[in-house]
């Protein structure tokens, strides 16, 4: 059995964390779990391995850099990217371009 | 990357029966990892929609979303209290910012609507959610270049989060024009809704896309009556 991808959710506002969590738990072989808090990110990213962090909206900058900045320390290997677009649309794109051996960390769009 | 031709018959398909669309770029569960976007331009897809129906409530945030419609009209409701229905000649804008929740109904249950719809990377994240919505009066782009969309609030067009400048034009057979770059460093992603025309010496023809950077000014010649949609966008964000 192939090891999930497990992807954490980092975001501020309930209806769009729902409908992100709802996405990528419905694709076969993908795990995630949301996050509405700093707090509670952090102890999400103690308690599991997580391939892939998803920064959503209403992050603030300074909350994305010092999450960055433990996240790496704390497992150097971690994708983070933005999500933008608050559904479908973009996710899987997103998760795939991400997820490729020179995937692309911080930002989808650079 | 320059300059970048899409065929309309290249684009991304899927038919889910009341919806049939076209991707310009990788969306939903169509993905070409060699069509990701054209700089800040992200999305553009061609959508048609049963009578009657539509995409039920779902939510959005960061993304400039601009639809506009071809044929057919358009219902919208939104969590900013918005109710309103888009026709041809319109064009309309959702700031999406922190998150609002919208729906896109059909109005018309006996034909169908097609709209275009299009997403732009915004230029600052997490916004106040904001809408417009405004009515163009088609003989101002007879042969003429009508700016919709533009980052200033006392242009014309609506506004974007974004140093992005959309305009329509309607071109008559053999008429030649020339659109010049507004802001350095931005291409132009230029969409054929009608009819056929040379870009930059490029022949294009219906729903046909060509992406354009590095150049301060395009050229565009009408081979038959013509309905184009330009995109002035950043390259680099």
């Amino acid at each position: 059995m192939r090891t999930p991808l497990t992807i954490l959710v980092i975001g501020r506002h309930k209806q769009i964390m729902e409908t992100v969590l709802r996405l990528l738990n419905g694709q076969e072989g993908w795990r995630a779990i949301g996050a509405l808090t700093d707090r509670e990110a952090k102890i999400r990213f103690t308690e599991t391995k997580f391939d892939l962090v998803l920064i959503g909206g209403g992050v603030e900058e300074k909350s994305e850099q010092l999450l960055r900045l433990e996240f790496e320390k704390t497992n150097p290997q971690i994708k983070m990217i933005r999500h933008y677009g608050g559904g479908s649309g973009l996710l899987f794109t997103e998760i795939q371009e991400a997820m490729k051996p020179n995937g692309r960390n911080r930002e989808v769009f650079k | 990357m320059n300059p970048v031709l899409h065929k309309a018959e290249s684009r991304g398909h899927a038919n889910h029966g009341w919806l049939d669309t076209s991707h310009t770029f990788s969306f939903a569960h169509y993905y070409d990892p060699t069509r990701l976007h054209f700089g800040a331009l992200r999305v553009l897809n061609d959508d048609f929609v049963d009578g009657g129906m539509g995409f039920g409530t779902h939510p959005h945030d960061n993304m400039e979303i601009i639809s506009i419609p071809l044929s057919g009209d358009l219902e919208h409701k939104d969590s900013m209290g918005n109710v309103t229905v888009i026709r041809q000649n319109d064009i309309q804008i959702m700031s999406a910012g922190t998150g609002i929740q919208h729906s896109e109904y059909n109005k018309n249950k006996d034909k169908k609507v097609n709209f275009l719809q299009i997403w732009v990377f915004p230029k600052q994240r997490d916004i106040k959610p904001h809408y417009d919505q405004i009515t163009l009066d088609p003989k101002d782009r007879i042969n003429k270049l009508q700016q919709i969309v533009s980052p200033s609030k006392t242009d014309e067009g609506v506004w974007i989060n974004q140093d992005a400048w959309f305009h329509l034009a309607n071109l008559k057979k053999e008429f030649k024009t020339e659109y010049t770059i507004k802001q350095k460093g931005n291409g132009v992603y230029a969409f054929v809704i009608e009819g056929d025309v040379t870009i930059n010496g490029q022949k294009l023809g219906k729903r046909d896309g060509l992406g354009i950077s590095e150049a301060d000014v395009i050229s565009i010649v009408a081979d038959s009556d013509t309905e184009i949609l330009l995109m002035e966008v950043p390259m680099n964000l």
